[in-house]
């Protein structure tokens, strides 16, 4: 298993490589730069401040620069937030992302899995129905419409929820920015679980279990819920990417201060370092809870268990 | 009162119906056995009992157990009666069994669904239970999860899933199918001797099984229960023309129109094969030990063997579809390249396959003709479409099938029929050699003999050599002028027909040939001479790779690899054979 794990850590170098190379080609390639102000600063200090950050030096030597300060974890000075390392902002700046990010997953976990089931064992009724269709609306629309629209309904007519972070106290300001964040995933995850549920109660091992008196419950339960989690457990890794990239857009929409708003505010700003440092950040993070999914894998499903 | 009362029993599919006014009974203790071929309606009357049909079925009748009516009763009324009073063994434990979870925990599972038992008991039940049902360890395979098990052992656990509510009607859906033949045979021994009072529906095609386990017998055909009586009477005295029919088709080892066409000369020789199946860098698999085989013009060649034992692999190896590791391959005296795409277009042409699943083996969007004209269109491009055309009629008409099916699809034939459109397909290039891969396993009874009685035809025509692979020995009697039968890759007997099924040598051969279920009540074979099951490939024994199994095995025979040697004109691979020789 951890001879395993390693394979795939070293495996996974290739592709965090291609990753900072793009990252980094597309970061410099963006106009402007850094140190752009509305005010033109003096051609000197200019030169100055590029020398002294390495800006004056060819692409390739900056990129090599920066490859010898990764290996040995340092991700640099940021460029706007002055007197803080990359590494710092990330490390301020990232608990509550994962905070929010796991809350979300939780949620959509929770609720597409039990939804996904219902609608399966009422397959063809009107609950399944309505819940399928519910589900077709939530991956249709983007987070940046839903999220403005929970807010106007919830927050503003209703004012049931609170609108914004700031100024709010409590975990009640995590709701609405984790139901925007949840919402697509439930519906995703429901439908997965439709699907997967209808094929496993339509298997032979279900057909055993009614002929030995097993009610509804204890079928679920105790055989096929574990085997329709299969493709749901696969959908994780995506999940996970699209709950980063969610976290982006939902960030900056509640005014919270995670890493994706950092990472928005760094990519307007061309802080080509914060911004690179969180790439890789969340390059890494994908890879590694990808590793997880597919260990959970093994720990569900017992024929492609490894010894 | 019988403990199983049926009455009237019809199931629809819209508009068809599948069985249509079945009424029986069973009564405690005894067993019944329910015959007919595919689509007869045997598993649908199976399932109708335990109220298990799809929701698309409507059923009509009444069906009663203890006086107590089944048919319309709640979901939680017929839970009470699952496994308790009724309890199923399914067609094929791989499917049947969660591979998800332990098979302890399954089975346990049903002792404390039905309050039988606490947690803690249920796992002393299940362990005394599977030590009855012949697991071995019971305390460790409590902890098992069924792909860990063999075929046999899966069949075992299943069985002990239905026995351990204490049911008083256990209903076998065709339960040993899925099993080679010699563990066939212990799975049917040990459902005799395991039920004591437990009645048993036998649900079954194989009228050998019926013949050896079922006091009474019921035929089905189309739905309808055409024929019912004690097992010897119906098979002394068959009323209905349709038993007649079947008891005519059944397998049998004691036939005496086995063929004696003329032979001519060696057209395929393969000497000294050996399979190699090495994935996964550290375990590789031998598959093929080291075997030899001629085929003659003419000549129909059986390989039979159980699961495991390489039959598929030598002769895909001899067409060139797998790598062969060491060993030559002579076709019409021209040594052959290992793989089938560095052969010639002329000597491809000469070996034709016709494969088991004869559905599976037709593109389903192209139309019959076109399917049977493909080989044409590749190998001889130069004929014009109207030549064409007439040659692949002229081909369908010797297989059987008129003009009307040249523009069929493959899911407007039946199974016969399918398998009809792929040997025309194999035949229309005029093979010197037709290697058929269980071309008949997935065939009734009646078409078996159909299409083995077209190839016997169509080999006197053309003088066709045929490679026959197969497990079951009914066929190999049926058809072969010779028979090899191989055991975990190595060659066992190689013997003429006659010879082999008269004076077997090989005490292998000799289990397999009564371990077979004979049509005969009077002379029940299925008799579980071989203990155990076929070792993995991956590890095979030493020496002999049967001893473990054989009952006549000395220390040679664990140390020493037996060479085949020739004895009266068969090839036979064991220490002992002249001694055991009609044994």
């Amino acid at each position: 298993m951890l001879r395993y794990a390693l394979l795939r850590l070293l495996g996974a170098i290739p592709t965090l490589l291609l990753v900072i190379v793009l990252a980094f080609l597309m970061v410099h390639a963006a106009p402007g730069g850094p140190f752009d102000a509305e005010r033109a600063l003096p051609a000197e200090i200019e030169a100055n401040i590029a020398a002294a950050y390495h800006l004056d030096e060819p692409l390739y030597q900056q990129f090599v620069r920066y490859l010898k300060g990764l290996v040995q974890g340092d991700l640099g000075p940021s460029y706007r937030y002055r007197d803080h390392t990359v590494s710092e902002l990330i490390a301020t700046a990232f608990p509550l992302s994962l905070k929010l990010g796991a809350m979300a997953m939780l949620l959509a976990l929770i609720v597409g899995v039990a939804a996904g089931s219902l609608a399966a064992l009422r397959r063809n009724t009107l609950s399944d129905r309505v819940l399928m269709m519910l589900a077709m609306t939530g991956i249709s629309i983007p987070v940046f419409v839903i999220a403005p629209v929970l807010v106007l309904f919830l927050a503003v007519r209703l004012q049931w929820l609170p609108a914004g972070w700031s100024g709010n106290e409590g975990a009640a300001r995590f709701l609405l920015p984790v139901i925007a964040l949840a919402l697509p995933q439930i519906a995703y995850i429901a439908r997965l679980t439709r699907a997967s549920m209808i094929d496993v109660l339509a298997s032979d091992f279900v057909r055993t279990a009614r002929a030995q008196g097993l009610g509804t419950a204890a079928i679920v339960r105790y055989h096929a819920l574990k085997p329709a989690m299969l493709p749901v457990l696969s959908y994780l890794g995506p999940a996970i990417a699209a709950i980063l990239t969610g976290s982006v857009v939902v960030e900056e929409i509640f005014g919270i201060p995670g890493l994706g708003q950092f990472f928005v505010r760094g990519a307007l700003n061309r802080d080509y370092t914060l911004v690179l440092g969180i790439v890789i950040f969340y390059a890494t993070l994908v890879v590694l809870l990808n590793l997880v999914v597919d260990i959970l894998y093994g720990a569900i499903d017992p024929r492609i268990r490894r010894r | 009162m019988s403990l199983l009362e049926l009455d009237g029993l019809t199931i629809r599919y819209g508009d068809t119906d599948v069985v249509r006014d079945l009424s029986f009974g069973v009564d405690n203790g005894e067993s019944v056995g329910l015959v007919g071929e595919s689509g007869s309606g045997k598993t649908q009357t199976a399932l109708a009992i335990l109220g298990l049909l799809p929701a698309n079925a409507t059923v009509a009748g009444s069906i009663r157990i203890d006086g107590t009516e089944l048919l319309g009763a709640s979901e939680k009324a017929l839970n009470s009666v699952r496994a308790r009073h009724v309890a199923m063994v399914f067609q094929d434990p791989m499917q049947a069994l969660n591979p998800f979870t332990q098979i302890g925990q399954q089975v346990g599972r049903i002792l404390i669904q039905h309050k039988l038992a606490s947690a803690a008991e249920a796992r002393a039940r299940v362990i005394r239970m599977f030590e009855r049902v012949g697991l071995p360890d019971p305390a460790r395979q409590f902890h098992a999860y069924p792909h860990q098990l063999s075929g046999g052992m899966r069949q075992r656990a299943m069985i002990a899933s239905a026995l351990i509510a204490e049911p008083k009607l256990l209903i076998a859906d065709e339960p040993t199918t899925a099993l080679d033949v010699t563990v066939q045979a212990q799975i049917l021994e040990l459902l005799a001797d395991i039920r004591r009072d437990t009645a048993l529906l036998l649900i079954t095609h194989d009228l050998g099984i019926v013949a050896g386990h079922c006091e009474r017998m019921l035929i089905l055909a189309d739905g309808r229960l055409i024929e019912r009586g004690a097992t010897r009477e119906v098979f002394a005295r068959p009323q209905h023309e349709h038993t007649a029919r079947l008891l005519a088709a059944a397998p049998r080892l004691d036939r005496t129109d086995i063929p004696t066409g003329p032979r001519g000369d060696t057209v395929l020789a393969i000497s000294g094969a050996e399979v190699i199946y090495a994935d996964r860098g550290q375990e590789s698999l031998q598959a093929v030990r080291g075997v030899d085989l001629t085929v003659r013009s003419g000549e129909t060649v059986a390989i039979v063997g159980e699961s495991g034992s390489g039959k598929s692999s030598l002769v895909r190896a001899a067409l060139g579809l797998v790598p062969m590791h060491a060993g030559r391959v002579v076709f019409c005296g021209t040594a052959l390249a290992g793989r089938v795409q560095h052969r010639k277009k002329a000597v491809r042409r000469g070996l034709q396959l016709v494969f088991q699943d004869p559905a599976g083996s037709l593109n389903p969007q192209m139309r019959v003709a076109s399917i049977v004209a493909e080989p044409l269109v590749v190998h001889e491009p130069a004929v014009d479409a109207e030549t064409r055309q007439e040659r692949v009629i002229a081909m369908l008409e010797k297989v059987g099938l008129g003009t009307d099916y040249v523009h069929r699809y493959p899911h407007e034939l039946s199974g016969g029929q399918a398998q009809r459109v792929a040997i025309a397909r194999a035949l229309i290039l005029r093979p010197k050699v037709l290697v058929c891969d269980e071309a008949v396993a997935a065939l009734d009874g009646t078409v078996r003999e159909q299409i083995l009685a077209l190839l016997r035809e169509v080999q006197a025509e053309a003088a066709l050599a045929i490679i026959f692979i197969t497990h079951d020995l009914s066929v190999v009697r049926a058809i072969s002028h010779r028979v090899l039968v191989m055991y975990l890759g190595s060659l066992v007997e190689l013997a003429d027909n006659a010879e082999l099924f008269a004076n077997a040598r090989h005490p292998y051969t000799q289990a397999l040939l009564q371990a077979v279920p004979v049509p005969d009540p009077e002379h029940a074979g299925g008799k579980a001479i071989l203990a155990g099951e076929v070792p993995s490939a991956l590890r095979p024994p030493d020496g002999c790779a049967f001893h473990p199994r054989c009952p006549f095995a000395r220390d040679i025979c664990s140390a020493e690899r037996p060479p085949p040697r020739k004895i009266d004109g068969a090839t036979v691979a064991c220490h002992f054979a002249e001694d055991l020789s009609g044994a």
